[in-house]
């Protein structure tokens, strides 16, 4: 197992040869374990084959929990609990009086998707206030492209390789060490 | 190029023809006379089963002579006026049944030419990167409304000449005993409201007309010369700002005059939700239509995503201007304004609250998911949808109003509704025959052809 935790950290400059090189060593069926980017490179998570989000399915249920919460809670209430005639308003049903609660629906349903999604983001990527970066090189945040890939076979072919790719350095990592 | 097939022509033809026989019938069917209605009703009385609905009328009209005689009436001297008799309130609104059955229908299909008009000019006017592959198929559903327009004029032109009764505003009678309509008639009289219809018919044709022409000549044009798409871009922005003025007072003159004791300060914004919204549906089923029979091979996915997305947006935008308009006047119950809404949710329960379903409800969820977006056979039911719900929201507008409890979805409203797809299918799909299907003169036409979302 000594092998599959020596890694290729191979820099980058451009995104254009990051998108290509992504490719070939795909093709190459290496395991690429990481890529860091600066920003969002179109069409990289499609490169790299991964699953799409289903953070707006999250979304459309949680959605759905906050309509239904602003539903309950203001059936509770306004009808149930304790129907008050308010400026004449007719308070013998929800539906009777739907109309002045649905701004508080809609207001709840959104407030609901947006922060429940939001906070499903941050745990499924794992980011809090106190979390140490994972940055494997400092200027991954400003110009620069790394691809993390797990070494398989001789690593001076696979070097050879990267270099073709459009690498612009390339350093092997023992993960064991961090 | 795109030929019209004969296919097309014969479908377009039988739509008119059926279309035409059913509203002529409709026409037939409604009461000759004042005596007609009287037997009619008598009848209704003594059957057994009628009773309910009977009751109904009833109630309904004399909640209207209640609101009458508050509204606008101090002296008695007036008095024999109102004193209406059931039979006759009901063979006012019988007669005028066919008439806004055929204004309704006209209005829908007129109404769907103009949004994509303004659709097509907001696209021009943005510079946006993807539409211009549907640029023909665009001015091809605007070019609807000079046939359109000539016939919407024609039908104002007709109440104008009292051959029918259903802008109440006109009938010199009524404004006579009215006091509200006739602090109104500064704005509401009939040949200042003619010169409106026929100074915005124009207006708009203008342009329709100018952009079309503009966009052949672009085609024509020399690489790097877009000398026409400039001009294009002009008259677009500038078109923009005459619209959104004109599109409000039209909806005041030819919608919201049928109640001229009511008044809302957004339906210019609400009836322009309610066309752009068809409008951009409408292009989505023409492209997907085009596209099946292999004309349109530069539309993508994609562009079918955006229309969907357009109609998703807008039918969401229809409808929370539906519900501002509906919840402020609701909410203040003020007896002037409410009224609006009363005959509305009393006489037309089903349609107007199922007609905000349709357009909200099935938008909503069929175009969410932004894989369906991209699947032709959903798009095309949720546009269907929301073609026969907006088609609906025009009815709920007008026919409370010149029918009031004596309406139905029979011979007449679905005849004129065939009669005038007829002429709406034959004319665009006749235009856009005329022209090639790709403006190839366009400068963001590349960036369009590989426009990927």
């Amino acid at each position: 197992m000594a092998a599959s935790n020596k890694k290729l950290h191979v820099m980058y400059t451009d995104d254009d040869v990051l998108l290509n090189a992504v490719k070939q060593v795909r093709e190459k069926h290496y395991h690429i374990e990481e890529v860091f980017t600066p920003f969002p490179v179109h069409g990289l998570e499609k490169a790299m084959g991964i699953a799409d989000t289903r953070l707006a399915i999250n979304a459309f249920l949680y959605g759905l929990v906050g309509l239904a919460v602003a539903t309950t809670m203001m059936n509770y209430i306004m009808i149930e609990d304790w129907p008050q005639n308010i400026g004449g308003k007719p308070s013998f049903s929800y539906l009777e009086n739907m109309p002045a609660f649905v701004p508080i629906m809609f207001e709840l349903t959104v407030f609901f998707a947006a922060h429940l999604m939001v906070i499903t983001f941050y745990l499924r990527s794992r980011l809090w206030p106190f979390k140490k970066a994972e940055n494997p090189d400092v200027r991954t945040t400003d110009d620069h492209f790394l691809m993390e890939v797990d070494v398989k076979g001789d690593i001076e072919e696979m070097s050879r390789f990267m270099y073709d790719t459009g690498a612009t350095e390339i350093k092997v990592i023992d993960k064991e060490e961090h | 190029m795109y030929t019209l097939s004969s296919k097309l022509k014969v479908f377009a033809g039988i739509l008119f023809v059926v279309g035409l026989i059913m509203t002529v019938f409709g026409f037939i069917n409604s009461p000759a006379d004042l005596a007609e209605v009287e037997q009619m009703l008598e009848k209704e009385h003594h059957g057994d089963h009628h009773g309910a609905s009977t009751v109904n009328f009833e109630d309904a009209t004399n909640d209207h002579h209640n609101t009458h005689g508050e509204e606008s009436h101090g002296d008695e001297a007036h008095g024999e006026s109102h004193e209406m008799s059931h039979a006759e309130h009901v063979y006012h609104q019988l007669t005028n049944r066919p008439w806004s059955a055929v204004y309704v229908a006209a209005f829908f299909f007129f109404m769907i030419g103009l949004g994509v008009l303004a659709f097509y000019a907001i696209q021009k006017a943005a510079q946006a990167g993807w539409s211009p592959v549907l640029f023909r198929v665009m001015e091809g559903i605007s070019s609807y409304i000079l046939p359109g327009g000539i016939i919407m004029f024609i039908l104002l032109l007709i109440s104008a000449f009292h051959v029918n009764h259903i802008f109440i505003w006109m009938d010199e009678d009524v404004v006579a005993h009215d006091e509200i309509i006739q602090g109104k008639t500064g704005f509401l009289n009939i040949p200042f409201f003619l010169a409106r219809a026929a100074a915005f018919l124009i207006g708009w044709n203008l342009y329709r007309w100018n952009i079309r022409k503009f966009s052949l000549k672009q085609d024509e044009a020399k690489d790097g010369d877009i000398a026409w798409y400039k001009k294009g871009f002009k008259h677009s922005a500038a078109f923009l700002v005459f619209f959104i003025v004109t599109e409000s007072i039209m909806s005041w003159d030819w919608i919201m005059s049928f109640d001229p004791h009511w008044f809302s300060t957004l339906f210019g914004w609400y009836v322009f939700a309610s066309m752009f919204v068809s409008g951009i549906t409408t292009i989505a089923l023409v492209t997907i239509y085009l596209k099946s029979k292999g004309y349109l091979e530069f539309v993508n996915d994609s562009h079918i995503h955006d229309l969907a997305k357009f109609m998703f947006g807008v039918s969401i935008f229809w409808t929370y201007l539906w519900f501002s308009q509906f919840m402020l006047i609701w909410y203040s119950n003020i007896p002037e304004e409410v009224t609006y809404y009363v005959t509305r949710i009393e006489d037309y329960n089903l349609v107007f609250f199922g007609m905000v379903a349709i357009n909200f409800l099935f938008p909503l969820l069929i175009l969410m998911n932004s894989d369906f977006k991209r699947i032709n056979w959903f798009v095309v039911t949720a546009g269907l949808f929301i073609l026969v719900g907006h088609y609906l929201d025009i009815y709920v507008m007008v026919m409370p109003a010149t029918v009031g409890a004596s309406w139905f979805i029979g011979l007449p409203e679905i005849g004129s509704f065939l009669m005038f797809g007829g002429i709406f299918l034959f004319y665009v799909f006749n235009t856009i025959s005329k022209a090639p299907l790709l403006a190839k003169g366009d400068p963001y036409l590349k960036e369009s052809k590989h426009f990927h979302y």
